[in-house]
Parts: structure tokens; sequence; C-alpha cells
């Protein structure tokens, strides 16, 4: 059974539907990355997994529940956490009130936790009461995974993890996505630099106007000169 | 632990070039001014700003974490000081409950349990509305100029309500006469203002910690921020939204019932009067922002009671508003308004 199962989500903004039944799974430690055009629905997809815009038709079974009409809230206690692309930090907040936001649903004592975040990310440790509105964008990417991770998700959702970071922070970033992986977190990654989002990833979706146009192994994709000459840039 | 330089890093305040002439223009303005103005208006200035202070920092945090005007905010003033009359006049006497003036105080340990009484009527009161008016308002997604024009039905049906209860006569806590504290330089304190002084300072001490320290504080601050964020990070935000409101309106009803120690009196008009000042130091300190709401109440409170030696008392809301758009042509987004 899949760890997540969306099927034919048709989702969208007031009278305008962005999602036209669209379809993705995720398997336990998988990484799996959609890739597409602006505007093909991809940040839309993630929001109605996590339960921001309503999803009006389809399912998504998360570890065999079906969570299609639960709020964020309880979606989240659940073990699927999520990282918006922009606005994911809490900025008057300092580092460390950001990771205890995000273990909010905790009662138990996630102090342990916040040190395993700061070594994971021994950036953010070097000033623990330093806001989170003054740090750089990468420090801010960290930290907003930091904050998503103090719950001890099975299944991470991010979106564009890399977007306005230099290519050294954003292979910096890949890279501790690996790390984090390789602990047995899944991943459903929306990514812009779709090279090197798929080049780690196991499955990889296109998405074109709110629709499934292909899906296949990471390196399949990578391989396609299709997919190649209109979503990777030649 | 929480050091002054700790503190004042969290304020962010940084001394730009701007901001130190604005800050020397200030000094200057004040030193220059010092010697023609009576030290006793001075005086009533800070005792008028911690009022302000409590009114203010809990519109700021409902503005924060609403992202509305809430313009009933000084009617709950109103309600908490009537509350507190109704039960120190009715409820209390019919208990036995009757105190002569506590030493150099014009009021008795009644008033002791009236207050926070008064201020948790008013916060339930404040979470029933919330309830029963702009939650609704919220779910069916309206625009936030919507929800404050409801807020300024409450305020009109809440003033009603007082007049129609306890006419619109002028009416006062007992009390008995009492000397005031007489201090160098023709100062003259009334001991009630004291009083009132201690319980702000309290107050906002308890409010800041709260804020700082405590899981819902934090997460208050934290939908203040990023409502979105707020959400997927498990933050229960119905929790959060009553919470806030009985802060708020607590430390109105607070602010309402020293209003009345403070001015010896209670009219139904009372709250509505002071919103001015109260919206003047919120916009003053940036909006959303508590411990901004707290300078510009002080400045507020100040300067628009050094004005009187000037000007006729009744223009104080007039000096308040005009402060205000002094400011704001300077710094539009209020003096902390870069700050989180």
């Amino acid at each position: 059974m899949a760890l997540l199962e969306a099927s034919r989500i048709v989702a969208g903004y007031g009278e305008t539907e962005i999602l036209h039944g669209v379809s993705v799974t995720v398997d336990n430690g998988e990484i799996v990355t959609v890739i597409g055009p602006n505007g093909c629905g991809k940040s839309t997809l993630m929001k109605a997994i996590v339960g921001l815009v309503q999803v009006r038709t389809g399912t998504v079974i998360f570890r065999g529940e079906d969570i299609s009409s639960l709020p964020p809230q309880q979606i989240v206690r659940r073990g699927l956490c999520y990282v918006p692309q922009s606005a994911n930090v809490f900025p008057a907040l300092s580092i460390r009130e950001n990771l205890e936001m995000g273990a909010f649903v905790r009662d138990d004592d996630y102090g342990g936790r916040i040190d395993e975040m700061f070594e994971l990310f021994p950036d953010l440790a070097v000033r623990p009461n330093r806001k989170a509105g003054s740090l750089s964008g990468g420090q801010r990417q960290m930290l907003a995974v930091a904050r998503a991770l103090m719950l001890d998700p099975v299944l991470l959702l991010l979106d564009e993890p890399s977007a306005g970071l230099s290519p050294a922070m954003t292979n910096l970033v890949l890279e501790r996505i690996s790390e984090i992986n390789a602990t047995g977190v899944a991943f459903l990654l929306v990514e812009q630099n779709a090279r090197e989002a798929l080049r780690l990833s196991d499955r990889g979706y296109v998405l074109s106007a709110g629709e499934n146009r292909l899906d296949d192994a990471g390196h399949a994709l990578l391989d396609n000169p299709e997919v190649a000459r209109l979503y990777l840039g030649g | 632990m929480p050091t002054l330089k700790n503190t004042v890093a969290r304020l962010s305040f940084k001394w730009t070039p701007g901001r130190i002439t604005l800050a020397i223009v200030a000094a200057v303005l004040v030193a220059g001014l010092l010697p023609f103005v009576k030290m006793s208006l001075i005086v009533n200035g800070v005792f008028l700003g911690a009022i302000i202070a409590l009114g203010a920092i809990g519109l700021t945090l409902i503005y924060g974490v609403l992202n509305f005007a809430n313009i009933a905010h000084g009617d709950y003033m109103t309600m908490g000081a009537y509350v507190a009359l109704f039960l120190l006049t009715g409820a209390f006497p019919a208990f036995g409950i009757e105190g002569e003036g506590l030493g150099p105080l014009t009021f008795g340990y009644p008033l002791l349990i009236a207050l926070p009484l008064a201020a948790a009527v008013v916060a339930a009161g404040a979470v029933l509305l919330d309830v029963a008016i702009y939650r609704r308002l919220r779910q069916r997604g309206v625009n936030a100029v919507v929800i404050a024009m409801a807020s300024l039905g409450v305020a009109i049906a809440l003033r009603g309500l007082v007049q129609v209860i306890w006419s619109g006569e002028t009416q006062h806590y007992p009390r008995e006469f009492r000397q005031v504290f007489r201090l160098p330089l023709d100062v003259r304190i009334p001991p009630d203002s004291v009083f009132i002084a201690v319980v702000a300072v309290v107050l906002v001490v308890g409010v800041y910690l709260v804020l700082t320290r405590t899981k819902m504080g934090k997460a208050m601050r934290a939908t203040a921020d990023n409502p979105n964020l707020a959400l997927v990070s498990g933050i229960d935000t119905q929790r959060v939204i009553r919470w806030n409101w009985i802060i708020g309106a607590g430390l109105a009803a607070t602010a309402g019932v020293l209003l009345a120690v403070f001015q010896a009196q209670l009219l139904p008009i009372m709250g509505w009067r002071f919103l001015i000042p109260l919206f003047a130091a919120v916009i003053l300190g940036g909006i959303g922002n508590p411990y901004g709401a707290l300078v510009g109440a002080f400045v507020i409170g100040v300067t628009s009671e050094v004005s009187t030696q000037w000007i006729n008392p009744s223009y104080k809301p007039a000096v308040a508003f005009a402060i205000m758009i002094v400011v704001l042509l300077m710094r539009p987004r209020g003096i902390f308004g870069d700050s989180g």
C-alpha cells in the first residue's frame, strides 16, 4: 500500500479550477518530484494534499486513511508536514521559537528534537535567539525544513525548496534532503531546478495545465528527450 | 536569563541616521519646552498613558491575529467599568461585601475583587461575540473592512445597552475623600493613580511574559506573523483567537475600570471617547506590535496631557490625532513598524 495516494484531485480557488483530476502516489521512504511549467498546478496540488485548499472531488489517502476533508491541523498530527514555497518561517519569532511552533501539537518534551535539528543544520545553532526574519535565504530555507521536521513526519512536502537560492545553496539543501531521506522520511517535492531534483528522486511526475502528463522513474524522466526539451530547458 | 541587551535586541531597534535625527529633534523639543511645562501634567500624562497602554495592547493584539480594527474596543472598556459599578453598588453590598477606602485610596477592597471579575465577564462576552458575529463573518471570507464595520455596530449596541441598564447619567464608584500626595515641583499625585500605575505595570509585564514564555503566547505571535504557516504547523488557530479575545478584552475592561477610577466618574461614552487615543497609540507603535503600542501609549498620554497647558482640554483627542499624523508622515509604518 502506498504511503500517500492522491487520486483524481480536482481543486482550485473560487471560480477557477486549477487541478482537473491529478493523481500522485508516494511510497514509504521515496523521494518523488513533481515538475511542470509555471501555473500547471504544482503548488495547488501540495496545498490540496495538506488541506489548505479544498479538495472538490477525488481522494487523498494517507497511511490508509482518507484525509481529503480534514483541516491542516489534523493532517500534520498524522505525520504529513509541509513547507510552503514562500513565507515559510515566522519572521518575528526567534529560530528556537520557530522550531517550538513546529512542535506545537506535541505534548511530550521535544527539547531533544530541537537539539537534533541544530545538529542537522549547524547554521541555526549559532544564535538560536536570532529572529528568523533576519536570516539569509538559505538559512531561512533550512529553518523552514527544520520546523516541519519537528513532528517527526513520515512524509514531508516541500514546495520549491531551492527558490531564490544560489546554486551552491541549492545543492546544499538538496543534499540535506537526501540525508533526511536516508533516515526514512519520504519526500514529495515541487522543484524549479528539475534536473537536480530528479537526479535524487526515485520517481517523478510531469504536470501540465492541471493534468498528469507523464510519470516515470527519476532517471528515466531525465533521459527522456521530450521531457528534456519541454521541461528541463534542453 | 533575559538581559536588558536581549530585550533591546528583540525590539530590533537600529539607530539609523534618520532615527538619530528624529530623536535629537524630539529631545531638543522636549528639553526646550520642559521649563514651561507643569511637571504635574507630565506625571498625569504618564498615568493616562498607562491606561491607554492597557487598551492599546489588546487592540493591537486583536489586529495582529484577526487583522481587523476592533472599533468596539473602547466600548469593551466602558462595559468593564459598568460591570464593576454593578458589582460595587448592586451585587457586593447584597452579600455584605463593602469596605472603606483602603489607606490613602478612595476605594475599598471590593474594587480589588470587582476588577478581575469585570475583566472576566467582559472577556467571556468578547469570546461569545466572536462566536456569534466575527467568526461567522470570517468563515464567509468577508473583507476586513466589513468586519470592522460589524464591530462599529457592536460598539453602538454595547453603548446603547449601557444606557438602557445604567442610564446616561454620570455615575461613580463608592468613594471617599482622600488627600493627594504632594511632591516637589508642585506635583500632586492622587494615591489612586499610583494604584493604576501598579496594576498597569503588573499587567504589561504579565502580557510580555505570556507572549514570550508560554506556548499559547508564542502561538499567538506566530499566528499574527504568518497565519497560513500557523495552520500547517498544527497550531489550533481557533484556540489562539479565543485567547486573543480573552487577553485583549480583559485588558480593555481593566483599563475601563482604571479610567473610571482615574476620572472619578463613569459615562456611557467614556470608552468611545478613548478610541482615538487608543488607535493613535497603536498606529504610532506600528500596527500589530504590542511593544510599539506600549511606547505609543505613553507618547500619546504625556503629549495630550501636556497640551492642556496651552490648549483647551476638550481638544486632547485632536492632539493625539495630530501627533499620529506627524509621526506617520515621517515613518509611515509607525515608530517600530519595520520590526516584528
